[in-house]
């Protein structure tokens, strides 16, 4: 069969592809995106006409994949691990509605936060909503694993979710593909009544997905995903978490360690192998990327006989992505240290890119600001975010998508005036404009600036939902006509901006302020493909 | 064999190509490779970084472990010291010296020639000049390539081979100016190394 050198996000979806999805649904987010974006390019999806446009947020896309499971046909969702909060009411419900076609919910998790506002661990939503989890180690697994999810869900008719982290999703290697699946035909569920969650109706299913719960950790140890490598050093039992087992692998071949180990890739993890690692070592090591949540499954509050090492007992850093070092170390090995960094190696952190429309915004908005002092723009998350950082100091928030319409309402509630919100285009159809309706209805005095620079700059230029919608959009959630202004931001026309946003920063009611230019990456890449 | 490499530069600068052809040669081969790659918010004219592995046996981690890399190829000279502590011993730094110049406080160059010439394998090599005469600057990522080439472990022709397929779509011309940004990195690489 078909080699093929492909990152962890790429395996992913051709996986997906060969394991007989028809729609793949998202919302852009490092590290998921590629996923998507390779099923978008890819000729057999093509030819299948596998959905893959992308989704408003992460919440349409899981609703609208449940939508296609219920019609019969397998469904991928994917998305970052802050998307999965977003999606939650909508991902908790499927476990309990149950699914027809299978389906996947695919979440990349970014430990050392290299482009997240936090380092959650999806594995909890995955215990929380009682789904199985599978959790690859490499890029065949990550192919292996999701094109095996599909089945598993039908076999259970739950969803699957499938956990990755920032390494493995945009790390590349080697991947040999199986056999193209057929596409399923639509087919309506039995059931008609599955996936009513009418209170009745709901307690019914509920108490079906507890008592499936001993079935899945069966299978959990016997359809060899989770595997016990045999070791004749029996000091200590390793437990290794997805890519975590690479870690130790290297080490142990490195140092010629020989340690029996439990290689985890599918949750709940199967109590009796945890007791037969247990009881045939004298400790358990826990290694695993994200929580420790192993780790606290095992130790519990009470004490017991086993000793048991990891993230909590400080044998592995509490934070952060794993390594072969903090592997190394923790298993006793002193790792020796390369040179130091010199001291000349100045920070390169990322800029906003020269001629990027939104420093002509945050010039324009930091002047208009100037007679009311700092403190008072709550912003949200893209390239705009770098506002944030030297000259501009612009922003004094990002929290979550969208936070930042509805975090100036309150400030403004507060008594804060003028009180800025500044989002981008992507942003603002992703979850800005439920709480512009807010202040719409109130009246609160709130100056909104959609930076919008015509694509979905922070992840690599998407298509956004936005584009040429946001005067109608804000129209039709009832801004007044005349506090819906659109500017140019260039630098030529930075007074008459300057000025705008200062008239609107005065006015004591909604205003929305579209800074619409299109981001110079994008039109650079557009003018390139138009030569050819 | 085993060959641990750290590709270092700033987003956009063309670090991923390097790494598609050296890639490609190594699978050729029959070789083992994981390449793992920084995408998102650092490409944003940050520090970007890639780990490239080759091994003629499986290669576990995606990571290259701290002190055993052996070779930090750059294509910006302040780049090539941020991973200084994942080089071993005797391992290679071999660096563009054309600085990429994005921030305020970008040091003095010739403090980072200093610290790079300090590193007992080190190789300094003007990719931007050598580059706009093979033909455009936009080939001094192909340069250093060259340069790296008698430390790689890996065929020559291999290498040569993989920019045919990869820069194949753009036609002919393109190919060949790579081809002898190539030949030519590998050449002034040479000449430094006996100076
Ligand atoms: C819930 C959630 N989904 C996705 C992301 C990833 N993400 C961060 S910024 C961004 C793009 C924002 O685009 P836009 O608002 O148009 O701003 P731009 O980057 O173009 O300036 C995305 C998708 C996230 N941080 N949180």
């Amino acid at each position: 069969m078909d080699k093929l050198v492909l990152l962890g996000d790429e395996a992913i979806a051709q996986g997906a592809i060969d394991g007989g999805i028809s729609g793949v649904y998202a919302y852009p987010g490092t590290p998921s995106t590629e996923i998507t974006e390779y099923i978008q390019r890819s000729k057999i999806a093509a030819q299948r006409k596998i959905h893959s446009e992308w989704s408003a947020n992460e919440k349409t896309a899981m609703e609208a994949a449940l939508g296609m499971s219920y019609a019969g046909k397998r469904a991928l969702v994917c998305m970052k691990h802050v998307g999965l909060n977003v999606a939650a009411d909508a991902f908790i419900n499927s476990a309990i509605t149950g699914i027809n076609g299978g389906l996947v919910v695919l979440v990349a998790d970014d430990p050392s936060m290299h482009s997240s506002q936090n380092e959650q661990d999806s594995r909890f939503y995955g215990k929380f909503s009682m789904v199985p989890v599978l959790e690859p180690a490499n890029q065949q697994e990550c192919y292996d694993l999701t094109y095996k999810a599909f089945g598993l869900s039908e076999k259970y008719k739950l969803p699957v979710l499938v956990r990755v982290t920032t390494r493995l999703a945009h790390s590349r290697a080697g991947v040999i593909r199986r056999q193209l699946l057929p596409q399923k035909e639509t087919m309506i569920p039995e059931d008609h009544t599955q996936f009513i969650l009418l209170p009745a109706f709901a307690r019914k299913r509920y108490r079906g997905l507890l008592d499936q719960q001993p079935d899945m950790e069966a299978d959990a140890a016997s359809l060899g995903f989770n595997m016990i490598q045999q070791g004749k050093d029996r000091s200590r039992g390793i437990i290794a978490c997805g890519i975590a087992y690479n870690y130790y692998m290297e080490v142990a071949t490195r140092y010629q360690l020989d340690h029996p180990v439990l290689k985890v890739s599918h949750y709940p993890v199967p109590t009796a192998m945890l007791q037969e690692l247990a009881d045939s070592t004298e400790e358990l090591l826990v290694m695993e990327e994200g929580y420790p949540m192993v780790e606290e499954l095992l130790t519990g509050v009470l004490k017991t006989k086993y000793r048991v090492r990891g993230r909590l007992t400080g044998d592995l850093p509490r934070d952060g992505e794993l390594n072969p070092g903090v592997v190394a170390r923790s298993l006793g090995i002193q790792v020796q240290e390369g040179r130091d960094i010199p001291q000349v190696v100045a920070n390169r952190p990322p800029a906003l890119c020269k001629g990027c429309s939104h420093i002509d915004m945050y010039n324009a908005l930091n002047e208009a600001l100037q007679p009311y002092g700092p403190g008072r723009v709550f912003s949200d998350i893209g390239c705009y975010t770098l506002g944030a950082l030297p000259p501009y100091n612009a922003i004094n928030s990002c929290v979550d998508m969208g936070a930042s319409v509805t975090m100036a309402k309150g400030a403004s509630d507060a008594g804060l005036r003028p009180a800025v919100a500044v989002i981008g285009d992507s942003t603002f159809t992703h979850s800005g404009m439920t709480g512009l309706l807010d202040a719409v209805i109130e009246q609160t005095p709130v100056t909104v600036i959609i930076s919008d620079n015509s694509t979905t700059g922070m992840t690599g230029g998407q298509k956004s939902h936005a584009t040429n919608r946001l005067l109608n959009i804000c129209k039709g959630l009832g801004v007044e006509e005349k506090h819906i202004i659109e500017i140019n931001p260039l630098k030529k026309h930075h007074d008459e901006n300057t000025q705008i946003i200062a008239d609107e920063l005065a006015y004591e009611g909604v205003s929305v302020i579209i800074a619409s230019r299109e981001c110079i990456q994008t039109a650079s890449r557009r003018k390139k493909e138009a030569k050819k | 064999m085993k060959t641990d490499i750290i590709l270092a530069g700033v987003g956009g600068q063309g670090i991923l190509s390097i790494a598609a052809v050296i890639g490609m040669a190594a699978i050729d081969n029959d070789l083992y490779v994981k390449q793992a790659e920084v995408h998102g918010m650092s490409q944003r004219g940050g520090a970007v970084q890639s780990h490239l592995r080759i091994s003629d046996q499986p290669v576990h981690s995606d990571l290259i472990p701290a002190g055993s890399c052996d070779m930090i190829l750059s294509v910006e000279p302040m780049e090539s010291l941020r991973y200084v502590s994942f080089l071993s011993e005797k391992g290679w730094l071999i660096t563009n010296s054309k600085p990429f110049v994005n921030i305020n406080d970008y040091p003095d160059v010739e403090k980072i020639y200093g610290e790079i010439r300090n590193i007992p394998n080190s190789l300094l090599i003007d990719a931007d000049a050598i580059a706009a005469e093979v033909g455009s600057r936009k080939v001094s990522n192909i340069v250093m390539l060259g340069a790296s080439a008698d430390y790689l472990g890996i065929d020559f022709s291999s290498l040569e081979q993989s920019i045919r397929v990869i820069f194949g779509r753009k036609g002919e011309e393109i190919v060949q100016m790579n081809i002898n940004a190539l030949n030519t990195g590998k050449k002034a690489a040479r000449v430094q190394s006996v100076s």
